[in-house]
């Protein structure tokens, strides 16, 4: 193995990118309010999905409450119950997870990661984060208003979603479908931005498959996503006009309380194929940046390149494209054809190849890496180990014989927390730890990390773990009490208790966190520009935190892919992004 | 959601086809240094604006797709009884073709460098496309006048949801018109106003299309087309 002088002639000449006009701020106000920087906008987005999301986590555990001690906590009744529920869930899943992840770390990481000097619009960028925000204030203002929030359960289905008998008939359910509409079309501007920085933002050397996996994550989902939530558009106004206008797309005849009502003809399923033709991609719209991000978390920390990047890409472009014939196995119980079910459970057994094919390429990754137990990589392993039990009680599900027992019971519950809410949020928490040093210039606390890390992880699991067998026992999900029956035996209520005690001390690693956010920022041990070590383009920027327009003079050229770690005859054991191949080893060339 | 999935189908062709052009077998690892090598593979050169635009048509279709879907899925139900389809429709429809020939001259005379031509072209869309706008309203109360109201009827409720979502959409189209007006009236030279009047006139023709379509399905002419395709399938 020798060095050879790297051929100067087929360099890559300097950016000859034109120079976008950037947006320059002139007050306080447009620098940190109504700012058209995407790293700013990034922020304002990952707080507010933050604050949503604690009201959320604190009605988790209202609702554990309840369900670990039945009767001693008398404010809690069963309207409430539903109101928690629902409320949990919707926030949850697209104010939280669906927000933080496109509209947080989609708008730092892009601009960054592909070597733009912010995202194509910004001034649409930054209409979409105030039109989210308005979005989450129709939405919270529901638990002001008369009759409080929609008890409909996150998933709206009519007939009993706009009837008088679920709580929040009045103003609920009508509020929460205006602010489903607003958070649509907010996600659509900024959904835009992604799209087209990605496409045409990119700077010179960085083509599709020099990206990182993290780019490739967000950007498909992105894609997904704009052609999806149109669907839940579609079905929030009208459902919006079967309660206000009283149309009847929706609603069948129906007599309620001896009255028979103004409707008729309706059909409860075609919302169901509405909502679930959002509703699944939805899921994968989570997934996606998750499984983009932890590939980098996974590359970075183990110090070695990513096992099978092709393959890599094409199983989330596989993923994304086959999410959408998926939609009907969240309706195995709605009285559909047997072949349809027999079509949507193999579709949905297929989507598990491209799946498994990443869970094995993280792990080959892993092996014989460099490992390093920091605190991204810890929750990187979290979500590993998490996703694929999830993933294996999701085949369970597929099936319809299988499903149709289980159906409405705790067992679904635990599946979708471990699949789509604890996997994504370990990756969330994990991107945290990584680029905080980005954002703030500042390290996360490590003690507190790794506190947070293994309470968060054990507890999730403690949680979680005992809720299959509920549901195999049979006790259904959304019940405010479960009452006397032969089934629910006395070992149900103990295990309803521990997991209650659980929540309450899992929900308390989570305010370290936040603890070690506010004190780090303050307080945390300056990090230089690539604590990490990293290839990527956002940890080579000449300011950081980095600066307006990103990069200094001159936009970066990208001369290699994300994943040069441990590169056999290189100086360290990392190669940037846009380092030129200055010397070259070729292998033999001595012999 | 024969027809969502139709939609799904064709956007999956187009991205698969624009994938292939972008060189997935790739084997990045091994390929150091210069892209010269490769034309093509960088970022797009079209401008922003242009792919913005194609992306959100890319949304809109979606939304139509579903409407479509929605509606095809309900009209199957007992209780649909087709609305009449009110005369003025045909008018409005000439009415939105003119719109979108007149753009298409604006459209012309940019790109010929002749400016009176894009302003002659700006305005008589501009005044032909609030004339379908006041026409569709026109169109509804005479529906209304003849008792067929919003709820009493699945067929009319789609009628006036499908066509106020087309018309929505029409009048964001037309504060991008305004701008654009705007923009020539304060003497904007040709270069900055050729994109923006390019703009325009795609997003006029894709809702002249998106038109032509709900108006075969809301007068039932293209009840005979599924059946046909249905009778295909199966």
């Amino acid at each position: 193995m020798v060095d050879v002088p790297y051929d100067r002639i087929a360099d890559v000449p300097p950016a000859e990118v034109p120079e976008v006009e950037l947006y320059h701020p002139k007050s306080w106000w447009t620098q940190y309010v109504f700012s058209q920087d995407a790293k700013v906008i990034a922020i304002q987005y990952s707080l507010t999905a933050t604050a949503i999301g604690l009201v959320a986590l604190v009605l988790s555990w209202l609702m554990r409450l309840q369900l670990g001690f039945p009767g001693t906590f008398s404010f809690i009744d069963a309207n409430q119950y539903l109101q928690f529920i629902t409320m949990h869930g919707m926030i949850m899943v697209i104010y939280l997870l669906t927000a933080l992840f496109l509209g947080g770390f989609g708008n730092y990481l892009i601009p960054l990661m592909v070597g733009a000097r912010d995202m194509v619009f910004p001034y649409v960028n930054m209409l979409s984060y105030w039109v989210y925000l308005l979005a989450v204030l129709v939405l919270a203002s529901t638990f002001f208003v008369p009759g409080g929030p929609t008890g409909a359960g996150w998933t709206l289905y009519p007939p009993q979603a706009i009837l008088s008998g679920t709580p929040g008939q009045d103003w609920g359910i009508i509020l929460m479908l205006t602010s489903l509409i607003l958070f649509i079309i907010g996600f659509t501007m900024g959904g835009l931005n992604y799209v087209v920085t990605v496409l045409q933002a990119r700077t010179r050397g960085m083509t599709l498959m020099r990206m990182p996996l993290t780019v490739w994550g967000i950007f498909t989902a992105t894609v997904m996503a704009l052609l999806a939530f149109p669907a839940l558009f579609v079905a929030s106004v009208m459902m919006l006009f079967d309660r206000l206008l009283g149309t009847s797309f929706f609603m069948p005849a129906l007599v309620e309380m001896g009255q028979q009502l103004k409707y008729g003809g309706g059909s409860p399923i075609l919302f169901q194929h509405l909502f679930w033709f959002f509703g699944h991609p939805e899921v994968y719209i989570v997934a996606l940046p998750a499984f983009g991000i932890v590939s980098d978390l996974i590359s970075t920390h183990a110090r070695k390149n990513i096992f099978g990047y092709r393959m890599m890409v094409w199983a989330i472009v596989a993923i994304g494209a086959l999410s959408f014939i998926v939609w009907a196995h969240h309706m195995y119980v709605s009285g559909m054809h047997p072949t349809f079910g027999f079509f949507f459970a193999t579709t949905t057994l297929i989507i598990a190849i491209p799946t498994a094919i990443k869970v094995y390429n993280w792990v080959l990754t892993l092996w014989r890496g460099d490992i390093h137990l920091t605190v991204p990589m810890l929750f990187a392993l979290g979500f590993i180990i998490t996703f694929v039990n999830g993933g294996l009680t999701g085949l369970f599900l597929g099936n319809v014989v299988v499903d149709v027992p289980l159906s409405d019971t705790m067992f679904v519950v635990a599946h979708f927390h471990m699949v789509m809410g604890v996997a994504p949020i370990m990756v969330v928490l994990g991107a945290i730890y990584h680029w905080y040093p980005k954002v703030t210039g500042r390290m996360l606390d490590d003690w507190m990390g790794k506190f947070h890390f293994w309470v968060t992880f054990l507890g999730a699991y403690l949680i979680f773990f005992p809720m299959h067998y509920l549901g195999l026992q049979g006790v259904p999900r959304r019940y405010h009490d479960l009452g006397e029956a032969a089934f629910i035996t006395p070992s149900v209520h103990t295990l309803n208790a521990f997991i209650t005690v659980v929540a309450l001390i899992v929900g308390f690693a989570q305010m370290v966190f936040l603890f070690n956010l506010v004190w780090s920022y303050f307080k945390g041990r300056p990090s230089g520009g690539n604590p990490w070590r990293a290839t990527t383009l956002e940890w080579q920027t000449p300011e950081t935190p980095p600066g307006h327009g990103n990069w200094g003079k001159e936009l970066p050229v990208v001369y290699r892919w994300a994943y040069d770690y441990s590169v056999p005859g290189a100086k360290e054991d990392f190669i940037p992004q846009n380092q030129p191949p200055a010397t070259r080893a070729v292998q033999g060339a001595a012999t | 959601m024969s027809a969502i999935i139709l939609f799904m189908a064709v956007i999956a062709v187009i991205i698969g086809w624009w994938l292939s052009q972008q060189r997935l077998t790739a084997k990045p690892w091994l390929e150091e240094g210069s892209i010269d090598h490769f034309p093509g593979t960088g970022a797009m050169t079209l401008p922003a604006a242009k792919i913005g635009l194609g992306v959100f048509l890319a949304v809109a279709s979606s939304l139509f797709a579903l409407f479509m879907s929605a509606y095809s899925m309900r009209m199957n139900m007992v209780d649909w009884r087709a609305l009449p389809v009110p005369g003025l429709l045909w008018f409005n429809t000439g009415v939105l073709v003119v719109s979108s020939v007149a753009l298409q001259w604006a459209y012309v005379a940019a790109r010929r460098n002749n400016m009176d031509g894009v302003i002659v072209g700006l305005c008589a869309g501009g005044a032909s496309a609030v004339t379908f706008l006041v026409g569709q309203l026109l169109a509804w109360q005479q529906l209304r006048a003849a008792g067929y109201f919003i709820a009493s009827n699945p067929a009319n409720s789609f009628f006036y949801m499908i066509t106020a979502a087309h018309g929505l959409h029409l009048m964001g189209g037309l504060v991008a018109l305004g701008r654009t007006t705007a923009k020539v009236w304060r003497g904007a030279e040709m270069p900055q106003v050729r994109l923006s009047v390019e703009l325009c006139t795609i997003y006029w023709h894709f809702l002249l299309l998106v038109w032509l379509v709900l108006l075969g399905l809301l007068t039932g002419w293209t009840d005979e087309f599924v059946d046909i395709c249905r009778r295909l399938l199966s």
